[in-house]
């Protein structure tokens, strides 16, 4: 066990140093020469290269790439051009809303998948599965712009029961900033438990069949324990793999969704900071992002293990 | 719910009349249809038989004959779209009132399995749990069943890994099943299915899957522990030699129906069906390898292979690959004696 956890961790490290010297290069493959663009076109040459000395770019790129890593090793991602402060703070302003919009969207999507998915496998064939599995179909094909204005229409502007969009004033409470995440969470959780149904059913089906299920029906207990106890502990796998994914596209997924509800989080950061060239701002989100793809499949990694007693290499 | 309330609601003793007084298990013109939208697969038809306490009845015949489908319908456990269409399936209740299982109520049947009838199935690998622990699969058994806490459930695990006679219980009871091998795990079955004592233990093909010399250890511990825990034994199996090795009495199964019923001495001695002189012909026997003029004898087959359970023949099923049919073999034929305690489903070879 001890070996698995240490080759996850491993191979946590060794993903994300690849993940780091990508997000390096592919920023400064873009085009363009960021300090000319932020000055913009009445700069003098010498206020440009002033400041291409301040942010490292007249360095080798052999040294901005170590400085690049040294920085981020400590915990420093770089100090954002356009907001002028650190890129840590910029993101750690902007983090609650898409941390919250994806919990909830996750959560919501679990919420609906599971018993989904169970049940369809459970009544095989019926009108239920045939039911929930085109209603998923339409769920997986709906954009979800289009449902999240559709959302809006209807139960923000016309129940009322939501705001339509924002994220409240600063002063609001967590409560009240929860208030404005329910409606956006909904669309996206929506969306999101077409696959995470799909996956259940198929795994459920799986373990249905098998000789264990038929075994603990033989030992005279409900068709409850059986299913939940017995066949959705073996069908876990896979459930928790696509859930675990789905939680990670989310994250850089939501981006779409916080246009449309006008959520001051990390997606509309990052797509001011590409519009701006902010690239240190750029580079932290995406820092961030991978570093959280990475850290949640470590942990559906260690979920296996606690799930299967079989997994240990 | 206590147990009279639901006795009463299944109307258990009204029911059960018919079952003898030394008699656990007696299953009266059972069929079992699995009926889909167009068509209707005739799985068990008019099977019917008896076991005593204490008694070994061996179902045997070869795939798709209905044996396990059998197993199922006493177990309740048919699953979609099988169904009981005709026939009682009579038990005795350890309180000793009889109840009919076609009748009674999915309550019942939760507190009659595992509890009063235990089975072993055919694949020790894949029967177990590979989530948990052999001594939380046999605990889980024990206080389903018994009012008991986790420390004497536990207990009795360990109790019953001896009675099985796995080496070291205290330490392989909490083992998963992939640390044990595959008669280790049988072990572990029948350990689980033994947990409540019940009175009788269905065993679908439990050796079928297990190398020969292992196979004859299980057959042993199962001898062994039905003469210490009196229960009743229904053995379902396609091997003749199991057969002779644990029964006490035989039904042989052939495409759905009970073709022959005798005690099991008179089976192998004076086989009256043709399927079952067929199937006793099918044993290789080691020192019949060559024949008189030293040429290797080849191994006896049964021509021909089961009719479609979709499409059966009007008359008798073996009539197709029968060497001694006949005309009459397309009239229906029904299950009569043919000598002591002995059915047979053939016309002709009871006259003969």
């Amino acid at each position: 066990m001890a070996r698995y956890v240490a080759k996850r961790v491993l191979g946590m490290i060794v993903v994300m140093f690849i993940v780091l010297t990508t997000v390096f290069i592919i920023v400064r493959l873009a085009p363009g020469d960021p300090a000319s663009l932020m000055l913009g076109p009445e700069a003098t040459p010498a206020d440009v290269v002033a400041l291409r000395a301040r942010m490292g770019l007249d360095q080798p790129v052999v040294v901005q790439y170590f400085s690049f890593l040294g920085q981020i090793a400590t915990g420093n991602l770089g100090q954002s051009i356009f907001f002028n402060q650190p890129v840590t703070q910029v993101i750690a302003a902007r983090a609650e809303p898409t941390v919250l919009l994806t919990l909830f969207s996750i959560v919501i999507a679990v919420a609906i998948a599971l018993p989904v998915g169970i049940l369809s496998a459970y009544t095989r064939g019926s009108l239920f599965d045939q039911g929930s599995l085109s209603t998923a179909m339409l769920a997986a094909s709906v954009p979800s712009f289009w449902l999240g204005l559709i959302f809006q229409q209807y139960l923000a502007t016309g129940a009322g029961w939501f705001p339509v969009s924002g994220f409240g004033s600063p002063s609001a409470t967590f409560f009240e900033r929860v208030h404005f995440i329910i409606l956006p969470s909904i669309v996206l959780g929506i969306v999101n438990s077409a696959l995470i149904i799909r996956f259940s059913r198929a795994a459920m089906l799986d373990v249905l069949n098998d000789d264990f299920v038929r075994t603990a029906r033989a030992k005279g207990m409900s068709e409850w324990r059986v299913v939940i106890r017995h066949a959705l502990k073996s069908a876990l796998i896979p459930i928790v793999t696509v859930v675990g994914l789905t939680f990670a596209l989310l994250i850089s997924g939501a981006i779409v969704t916080e246009r449309v509800f006008n959520l001051p989080g990390l997606g509309s950061l990052v797509v001011g900071a590409v519009l701006r060239r902010d690239y240190p701002v750029i580079q932290g989100v995406l820092v961030v992002i991978a570093g959280l793809y990475v850290l949640i499949n470590f942990l559906i990694d260690m979920l296996y293990l606690a799930i299967d007693p079989r997994v240990k290499y | 719910m206590s147990r009279s309330d639901e006795a009463t609601t299944d109307r258990i003793s009204a029911n059960g009349q018919g079952l003898a007084p030394d008699e656990v298990l007696a299953v009266e013109r059972l069929s079992t249809h699995f009926v889909y939208k167009n068509r209707t697969a005739k799985v068990i038809r008019d099977v019917s038989f008896r076991l005593k306490k204490g008694r070994t009845l061996a179902i045997v015949g070869e795939s798709g004959s209905g044996k396990s489908v059998t197993s199922l319908s006493i177990m309740g456990l048919l699953s979609e779209p099988g169904r009981v269409v005709d026939g009682r399936i009579l038990y005795r209740l350890s309180s000793g009132e009889a109840v009919d299982l076609t009748g009674a109520s999915k309550r019942t049947m939760r507190r009659i399995r595992g509890r009063e009838i235990s089975m072993i199935f055919q694949e020790p690998m894949s029967s177990l749990n590979p989530l948990q622990t052999v001594g939380d699969q046999i605990a889980e058994m024990i206080w389903l069943h018994m009012a008991t806490n986790r420390a004497n459930a536990r207990k009795r695990a360990v109790d019953l890994l001896r009675l099985v006679e796995i080496p070291g219980a205290e330490r392989r009871i909490d083992d998963y099943p992939h640390h044990m091998s595959g008669g280790m795990r049988q072990r572990v079955m029948i350990a689980m299915a033994l947990a409540c004592d019940p009175s009788l233990l269905i065993a679908d093909e439990p050796t079928t899957a297990l190398d020969v010399t292992i196979q004859a250890q299980i057959l042993d511990l199962m001898r062994r522990l039905q003469g210490e825990l009196d229960m009743s034994i229904l053995f379902i199996t396609h091997d003749m030699g199991v057969v002779a090795e644990i029964a006490d009495d035989v039904a042989v199964m052939y495409a759905g129906v009970a073709v022959e019923q005798a005690p099991v001495r008179r089976l192998f001695d004076a086989p009256n069906h043709p399927y079952t002189r067929g199937l006793l012909a099918s044993i290789p026997e080691a020192n019949r390898e060559r024949d008189d003029k030293g040429q290797r004898v080849r191994l006896t087959a049964i021509p021909g292979t089961v009719p479609s359970l979709y499409d059966l023949p009007p008359g008798c099923p073996f009539e197709t690959r029968c060497a001694w049919r006949e005309e009459a073999c397309l009239e229906p034929v029904s299950l009569e004696p043919c000598g002591p305690d002995h059915l047979s489903r053939c016309w002709k070879m009871r006259q003969a």
